[in-house]
């Protein structure tokens, strides 16, 4: 057991029974406040701003091309945790999108249950294709428990467009075309 | 039986570990069998296919006990032990076969590096798909570079560009930039499905798999080649993205397509069948099975399953028509057509059923042409437990003449139908209208319409049992999938009709309190067989007493009804 140490307290000075200082100081720091810019936000009119590695909503993004990103390898309904996400996959079709046959999969339906999600971040870490990203969306609401399911449209409508570095698809087709062909 | 040769034993060293290992036996296989995880990795030997040592994945040290080249003599070390001569660079596993002193080395440093270095080559021109790729998951080269890999690549070079989604046949897709040339899929043609149809062009780092000109892999079991592609290069059209193996639960089953029993494996996830895979059971299958196997999951979506027991088109419990069919069977005049199809649990019950109730058993033959691999000339999976259980004493006819005579005489007021399109074996729908059908059946067809009972019936995949096979191997299946909501298996319904019959509590619920009555009512079954307890690769029945029934199987990869008549002929011991 630990050792009780007792602190003597020491008796209050004149000054101290008086209180003054006390409410002086207090006065110092509502008069200093008082007359500085505010710091209480009018939410939900005003909004706080997002740090970028905010792991709000997860969402799927599509690349600057406006293209889809995700190719349906259901790495994130493998690795979530609560089982939030549910992917069916699906094959693009090679003579509807041309230029992106060479994908060759994209996922039919994407469904994120946010009654489920636990905002972990482990779908956004997991994505090969760098498709799924938690966003700034933190507050989202809905009348039915339908509704908390985001479907591929809305996941799209969350996400938006995310800068690429990597264009791996285009750099395939490109090898595609111009590689070491016999 | 006949007695097996006498299998000679060589000790081989794996490790610094002595093994005894059966002569001939290759070091891929002997250092499978020391076990305790340890693995040759290899990509194109196959335990059924020739050997064909291209892939250089199986690299081992190897080296024998030195003997002096003078005169013979064994050369010692100070300690008076044999010296091994290790040969100075490694070889493969998969073409060395076990020699008596041999020593090998499955994880020295040579053996590593020579791993390594081989995956870097497979790697230089292998495109980075895993994210779009069927075989990620039960991918060997993603499991080997893994295991054996680098990690990264110092390829900076273009990688070569050969042909994707390319259509081999109507089954199988081929992406030849994954193909890493172990030519397991060439060598399955040729060898197994005796189909040559696929070979390499080009040389070098260009060769390209590909059809001969003008063919196609169309070939019955061209889907196995899907199966033993160690990467994603061939892959199903059926199966492609439609899910990932990773999600997909495994369930043992049998084929049900003919009577060689095929073992199998369901791949489904949450009630839905995505795939059938054949699994190896060198006794029956091998590694292989029919495409045409693999394609009968399908049944068990169409949309006019039966789904309610109904009498007389009023929706009743489970209880209710099993009471219902019992009283309708004693009133007598019964005729029973049961199927090859059921199990053998299904058969006994219809066997009690028709004791009981004094019927006469009718079977119906499912014949057709044999292809002498794993498609017999009996297309149901079951023909021998209707015998073994007593159901019938002689092989089925081709129709139901013999019922369709004794409906119009009269002499039948009730049908019990398991699962047979009777209308169109003999009995005419305006025959059907003259007796009353307890109907028992997969899908909606004209006899459960016009029948007084129907008994909505559980898909193979939906249900436990076992079946006997063509060289009478008793082998079970197990349920992948739930069925309708509601169904009982069909055993537990045939169950509750024959003890109504009987007026005897037959205690049931599970297919082991059910195989207590199978195993004691059936003489061919030991007493104490179970269910449970039927071995993973099938347990062998004695045949003597159906060897004189003139079975249609001919020869197919496993059976030869010949030899199999000569092999059992003789009496045991003899």
């Amino acid at each position: 057991m630990a050792k009780t140490k007792v602190i003597e307290r020491k008796p209050l000075t004149f000054a101290e029974k008086t209180f003054i200082p006390q409410i002086l100081t207090g006065l110092k720091t509502t008069g200093k406040t008082m007359f500085q810019k505010n710091i209480t936000l009018q939410y939900p009119d005003e909004r706080p701003s997002i740090p970028d590695n905010y792991r709000g909503v997860p969402t799927l993004v599509k690349d600057p091309n406006g293209r889809e990103k995700c190719v349906s390898c259901q790495l994130c309904e493998f690795v979530c945790p609560p089982k939030a996400i549910r992917i069916t996959p699906g094959e693009i079709d090679a003579e509807a999108e041309p230029d992106r046959a060479h994908v060759e999969k994209a996922p039919k339906e994407f469904d994120i249950n946010m009654l489920r999600c636990i905002y972990c971040g482990l779908c956004q870490e997991v994505c090969p294709e760098e498709a799924i990203f938690l966003q700034d969306v933190f507050s989202l609401s809905g009348y039915s428990r339908d509704e908390m399911v985001n479907n591929k449209q809305k996941l799209y409508e969350l996400g938006g467009t995310l800068p690429d570095k990597h264009y791996k698809w285009d750099k395939k087709k490109a090898a595609e075309e111009h590689g070491n062909a016999h | 039986m006949k007695v097996d040769s006498v299998v000679d034993y060589v000790t081989i060293n794996i490790d610094g570990e002595d093994v005894d290992v059966p002569k001939g036996t290759n070091i891929i296989e002997a250092v499978k069998m020391v076990g305790k995880g340890k693995e040759v990795p290899h990509y194109c030997y196959h335990p059924k296919l020739s050997i064909a040592g291209n892939c250089r994945m199986c690299m081992v040290e190897m080296g024998m006990p030195m003997r002096d080249r003078a005169t013979g003599e064994a050369v010692l070390d100070e300690n008076g032990v044999q010296k091994i001569g290790w040969m100075p660079k490694p070889t493969i596993g998969c073409a060395t076969n076990a020699a008596p002193g041999m020593h090998i080395r499955t994880n020295s440093e040579m053996v590593k590096e020579s791993r390594n270095g081989v995956t870097e080559f497979l790697l230089i021109n292998h495109p980075l798909d895993c994210p779009i790729c069927d075989q990620a998951g039960e991918c060997r080269l993603q499991e080997f570079s893994a295991e054996h890999g680098r990690g990264y690549s110092r390829f900076i070079e273009q990688k070569n560009v050969k042909p994707k989604r390319t259509r081999l046949g109507s089954r199988v897709t081929l992406d030849d930039e994954r193909c890493i040339l172990c030519s397991r899929c060439i060598r399955f043609s040729k060898e197994i499905a005796k189909d040559d149809v696929l070979g390499f062009v080009d040389r070098g780092t260009y060769s390209t798999l590909t059809c001969f000109p003008g063919k196609e892999l169309e070939n019955n079991y061209s889907l196995n080649t899907v199966d033993i592609c160690p990467v994603g290069a061939l892959t199903s059209t059926d199966f492609r993205f439609k899910m990932r193996v990773w999600f997909l639960k495994r369930t043992h089953s049998i084929c049900t397509e003919s009577s060689v029993g095929a073992n199998t494996e369901i791949w489904s996830r949450e009630g839905k069948i995505y795939r059938i895979t054949p699994r190896r059971n060198d006794a029956v299958n091998d590694t292989w099975m029919t495409d045409s196997g693999r394609e009968l999951f399908k049944e068990v979506e169409v949309g006019d399953r039966l789904t309610h027991y109904t009498i007389d088109g009023v929706h009743k419990t489970s209880a209710e028509t099993a009471a219902a069919a019992a009283k309708l069977l004693k009133e007598g005049k019964v005729a029973i057509i049961a199927s090859p199809h059921s199990s053998v649990e299904e058969q006994f019950y219809c066997k009690a059923i028709a004791d009981r109730s004094e019927a006469t058993v009718s079977l119906v033959s499912h014949y057709g042409a044999t292809d002498g691999i794993l498609q017999s000339e009996d297309r149901s999976p079951n023909l021998r437990g209707a015998l073994v259980n007593g159901l019938v004493d002689q092989l089925p006819d081709a129709d139901l003449s013999a019922v369709a005579q004794q409906i119009e005489s009269g002499a039948v007021d009730t049908l019990l139908v398991v699962n047979e399109e009777v209308t169109q074996l003999g009995i005419s729908a305006e025959l059907l209208k003259k007796v009353k059908v307890i109907y028992i059946g997969l899908h909606a067809n004209v006899v459960s319409e016009d029948a007084a009972i129907v008994i909505p019936s559980l898909s193979v995949f939906e249900k436990d049992g076992s079946f006997i096979n063509q060289s009478f191997r008793l082998q079970r299946f197990k349920a992948a999938i739930p069925g309708p909501r509601g169904v009982l298996s069909d055993f537990m319904v045939l169950e509750h009709i024959a003890e109504a019959l009987a007026d005897e509590k037959i205690p049931s619920g599970s297919i082991d309190a059910a195989w207590e009555h199978i195993a004691k009512g059936v003489s061919q079954f030991d007493d104490s067989l179970r269910w449970r307890s039927i071995p993973e690769e099938g347990l062998e029945l004695d045949p003597t007493a159906f060897l004189d029934l003139p079975f249609v199987e001919t020869k197919n990869l496993k059976y030869d009804s010949a030899a199999f008549k000569e092999a059992h002929a003789t009496p045991a011991g003899a």
